[in-house]
């Protein structure tokens, strides 16, 4: 079903079973038929824990979408809701139960809130007088979805702006409380390191609830000998450059939401012969993207230059495998070759798949606006004139290209020069202004207050010696082969990830100076075991890190995360968590301001 | 940034950035290519009704099974289960669903998620001070008393204060002594102390007013707020900006729906003026009233200085608007300047290289790229831009003048047969004139 959870170093199958099971027990104390509404956000995410057979094999016949009004008609017992929290979504809970037409059979009512139950959303009912219309409100706790066998997401998308900008923490509770299911379920994490503020709430979250929890003593064998908690704001260079990796191009380019993603029709219309190309499909194509397909597993970390090569490889094994019916003699061997048929026409359907996208991004990065705006990040991220009005961002602006690319390029300025000289800030300001509108004035805001673009103070640029300690900036980088974590950006080497890498060899003593320039406290923190309990790891025997990105990751840091797992005497092996996979493009969206 | 071409090479060849192509193009290339083809030669010789041995996807493209597949599904068919699982079975041939309507929410939900609630809702912060704190404000959890009070007493004053403001729910309880109180009050009293957070917010509402007249006086309130002396001019001139766009929507509607004048009878507007950054409106007077006096409100002169817009943004915009109206002695005029001895010089302040550009994707005939392809100082963005937009007599004029043979020989092949442009190359190369350097 999910096999691929378990294929990592952590049985994440493990997770997605809990969380079933709990999904299951709800079910069932709701006897009977049932149809669920469902808060449409919530679709994605629960799609990556059960599918439909799951619920149906507990009697749910009917699914809707929320929405406002009266319900579809639907024949069964139980209506339940599995919503978010939020107020908007009571008052359309509530017009839909005022509207039930009380001439039909009674039904039900029930509602399940994902991942908190809230007092406030339940006086919002009550104030509307639907309160007492529900039998069971409860809450799901799906704080941590498992993607793939080393990737976790909360999947929350306000959760950057949330915590940056509003000062709301409540995704970092949600944080505190998955990592607290993570322990119940993998043993307690001896060690807890993090760097920035929200981190240090994490952690002081999990003591404390912790503490709570004494009653209990937990008695499984840890799994995890490290938990890293990394801000955002640590490090909010890396997801405004364009990501290299295969995954990371697909998700720039087309998006990847849920573990999947939508392409253009066209290259994949089936090529049969004497169609004379009539028929073209015009829905989207959408495909999923994980680690259950053996070719994606090996391709979407590397870089896009190193894809084409593995791709005909791969087109040429394949080939020689279906030539091999001719040399079939007897009936035995062609008995073999007909048992390993499926295998093959999986393996090539997965190729002409990769094959096309390939090409897709191809086209893309080949085009002359790609190397050109590269070129200026490359510039940037290296140190190179940072300080002044750069040509190609007043190009983009002047030729009305996409906000958010534009606001991509003057937060990777800012951020490569500690913050922009103020007569260049506002000059970028004016620009952007009178071109895309002055309401985006709220946006400029939002994005200062963030820290992606501000003034310079004091004159002083701190970033050079940042990329220098750190080593960001890495000029003989090996695409095919790389030996290095700067691969995935072709250049640039990830800081959040660097920041990872340096923590388990030799150690964060040894960046002190960095650290004290980056914001928010770096700390250490140790949870006793039991003597029983505590792990004796034998030689050559890796360790096991949770790193866990507040505020979003990107799919080039997963990669390189997975590099630096992946290296034979890298000595740790990374389990990533977030509270949502993003990419510099969904990430400036996610602090537009726009109408509510 | 204006590196010469030699620098460039030499900058792309230190090896100190990493273009990004693929390093040998195009072997590259031949190798998607060749997989490809592998990949389709294969098709023929398996028998294959379905492409996907990996997944099954319904005709919408979810996967069969998925959560928001069976939405649509169950919500779109009202039999029975029974049913539902017939239709489950026989899922392979996707066509049978292409019918069904895909429903559509009427609700766009994603408008709500902005983390923030309705002004309906918003808390005031009085009546939060003077609550008890058991009541409505305990944290939005059901969870034990205890474990939520150790969560809630994270906020500062100031956050706390900041959660407030935006309605949300937090604990008050920890703040118990006077002198917290006190913090709490002094916080919540600068936050509203008129401070350019408040302004903004104020100014933030009116995206969410539709009507025209009532968003400009809306606006209009918010002139004169504590904004910072940058922003503050930017709020001025929004309102500005609307309150003109009202007064040209109104006139040139008028004009369009009389039908008397011309540049709109020939040039339908698509769409209205109203809301529009300021420089769409520069285009659109550009466009529709060029030649007006500077006295008027559509004048692109007025919106000019009215908006201090600068003379690259202007001449940019101008240049667009005139070249789509294929007026080019309006783009002429823009680049030519008088001397006071009355000698006319061509100027452009944005560089002829991207005149050119924007000439050519307004499909200019060659004559004219010609022209201003002659214009551009540096000899080989000269030499590149005629080459791509096919100004043979550019290319040749300049080898020539360049002295070099061999890149002109080697210009004849890319001329059509028996032109004039290889008659003229033709004569140039058997010239006894010319001292060639090769």
């Amino acid at each position: 079903m999910a096999a691929h959870l378990s294929y990592g170093r952590v049985n994440l199958n493990v997770l997605r079973e809990a969380v079933r099971r709990e999904l299951r027990e709800f079910l069932d104390k709701c006897a009977g038929s049932k149809a669920i509404v469902w808060d449409e956000y919530l679709t994605g995410p629960f799609g990556l824990i059960a599918q439909y057979s799951l619920l149906k094999e507990h009697e749910v016949e009917k699914m809707f979408t929320l929405k406002g009004n009266r319900l579809p008609a639907a024949d069964v017992k139980n209506i339940i809701f599995f919503v978010r929290p939020r107020l908007e979504l009571m008052d359309i809970i509530a017009e839909n139960v005022l509207s039930e037409d009380r001439r039909g059979p009674t039904r039900d009512f029930h509602i399940l809130f994902v991942p908190r139950r809230s007092l406030l959303c339940e006086q919002r009912l009550k104030d509307l007088g639907v309160l007492g219309s529900f039998i069971h409100r409860e809450e799901y706790s799906l704080d941590l979805i498992p993607f793939d066998g080393d990737l976790l997401s909360m999947e929350s998308e306000g959760a950057f702006k949330e915590c940056y900008l509003e000062g709301d923490q409540t995704s970092l509770y949600h944080a505190a409380k998955g990592l607290m299911t993570l322990q119940a379920l993998y043993g307690t994490i001896p060690q807890i390191f993090g760097k920035g503020e929200c981190a240090r709430q994490v952690a002081n979250m999990m003591i404390r609830m912790k503490r709570e929890f004494t009653g209990s003593q937990n008695s499984i064998f840890p799994v995890f000998d490290n938990l890293l908690l990394l801000d955002r704001n640590v490090d909010l260079l890396t997801p405004l450059a364009t990501q290299l990796t295969y995954e990371g191009l697909i998700d720039e380019i087309y998006g990847i939401q849920n573990s999947y993603v939508k392409l253009p029709p066209e290259k994949f219309a089936p090529k049969k012969q004497g169609d004379g190309g009539k028929d073209l499909p015009t829905e989207a194509k959408k495909l999923q993207l994980n680690s259950a397909e053996e070719l994606y597993a090996e391709i979407r970390d590397k870089n896009f230059n190193a894809v084409g090569s593995v791709l005909s490889k791969k087109a040429k094994i394949i080939s020689a495998a279906f030539e091999e019916r001719h040399n079939a003699k007897t009936v035995g061997e062609i008995k073999q070759f007909v048992s390993q048929l499926p295998h093959m026409q999986a393996a090539r359907g997965s190729l002409a798949n990769h094959t096309s996208i390939a090409e897709l991004i191809k086209d893309v990065t080949t085009s002359e606006d790609f190397f050109d705006k590269l070129t200026v990040e490359q510039e940037f991220m290296s140190g190179i004139d940072t300080d002044k009005v750069n040509n190609y961002i007043e190009d983009c602006i002047a030729q009305k290209h996409s906000l958010s690319k534009v606001l991509r390029l003057v937060c990777l300025q800012s951020v490569c020069n500690s913050g922009l000289k103020q007569k260049v800030l506002d000059y970028y300001k004016r620009e952007i202004l009178q071109t895309y509108g002055y309401e985006h004035i709220l946006t400029l805001h939002n994005l200062e207050k963030a820290g992606l673009l501000k003034p310079q103070t004091g004159g002083k640029n701190n970033y050079p010696t940042i990329r220098k300690t750190l080593r960001l900036w890495m000029d003989d980088v090996n695409e095919q082969n790389p030996t290095d974590i700067s691969y995935v950006y072709s250049g640039y080497a990830p800081l959040s990830v660097r920041l990872a890498q340096l923590l388990s060899r030799p150690g964060w003593r040894s960046i002190e100076e960095v650290l004290r320039i980056l914001p928010g406290p770096h700390f250490e923190e140790r949870q006793p075991l039991p003597t029983g309990l505590q792990k004796k790891r034998q030689p050559g025997e890796n360790r096991v890190t949770l790193i866990f990105f507040l505020g979003g990751v990107t799919f080039a840091e997963i990669a390189a995360l997975r590099f630096l797992s992946q290296l034979e005497d890298g000595g740790t092996e990374y389990v990533i968590a977030t509270t949502k996979l993003m990419n510099g493009t969904s990430w400036i969206e996610a602090l537009m301001e726009k109408p509510f | 940034m204006n590196r010469t071409k030699g620098d460039e090479e030499e900058y792309w060849n230190s090896s100190k950035f990493k273009a990004f192509t693929f390093d040998d193009e195009d072997d590259e290339l031949s190798q998607l290519k060749e997989s490809k083809r592998a990949v389709n030669s294969l098709r023929d010789f398996v028998d294959d009704d379905d492409d996907d041995d990996l997944e099954r996807v319904s005709w919408s493209g979810e996967p069969v099974g998925s959560i928001s597949w069976s939405i649509k599904e169950t919500a779109g068919n009202s039999g029975s289960t029974h049913e539902g699982r017939e239709q489950l079975k026989s899922r392979n041939s996707f066509s049978s669903y292409a019918q069904l309507p895909k429903p559509t929410s009427t609700y766009s939900l994603s408008s709500f998620f902005r983390g923030r609630t309705r002004p309906g809702s918003f808390q005031s912060l009085s009546d939060a001070l003077s609550d008890t704190p058991a009541k409505s404000y305990a944290p939005e959890l059901g969870r034990p008393k205890g474990e939520y009070r150790d969560y809630s007493n994270d906020w500062s004053p100031s956050d706390t204060v900041r959660r407030l403001r935006k309605g949300k729910v937090c604990s008050l309880e920890r703040f118990r002594s006077l002198q917290d109180k006190l913090q709490l009050l002094e916080e919540a009293v600068s936050m509203h102390d008129g401070n350019v957070i408040t302004a903004l917010s104020h100014y933030r509402e009116h995206l969410n007013i539709q009507d025209p007249d009532k968003r400009k006086e809306f606006l209009k309130t918010c002139v004169g707020l504590p904004f910072s002396a940058e922003d503050s001019a930017h709020i001025q001139d929004h309102y500005m900006l609307l309150e003109r766009q009202i007064i040209i929507e109104a006139i040139d509607r008028h004009l369009e729906s009389a039908g008397q004048t011309e540049i709109f009878r020939k040039h339908p507007r698509k769409a209205s003026i109203l809301n529009m950054p300021l420089v769409t409106t520069l285009f659109y007077s550009c466009f529709y009233h060029y030649t007006e006096a500077e006295g008027t409100f559509s004048s692109p002169v007025n919106l000019k200085k009215t908006f201090k817009i600068p003379d690259k943004q202007y001449v940019l915009t101008a240049l667009a608007a005139r070249a789509k109206l294929r007026a080019w002695n309006d783009v002429d005029a823009l680049f030519t300047t008088k001397n006071w001895l009355g000698y006319t010089k061509k100027r452009a302040p944005i560089g002829f290289h991207r005149v050119v550009e924007i000439l050519h994707k307004n499909n200019a005939p060659v004559q004219i790229l010609q022209e201003y392809v002659n214009l551009v100082e540096d000899v080989d963005t000269k030499l590149n831009l005629a080459t791509k937009f096919k100004c043979h007599d550019v290319v040749i004029d300049t080898y020539r003048d360049l002295k070099d043979r061999q890149q002109l020989l080697a210009y004849r092949s890319k001329v059509d047969k028996g032109s004039a442009e290889e008659e003229k190359i033709d004569a140039l190369l058997s010239s006894s004139q010319i001292r060639w350097k090769n």
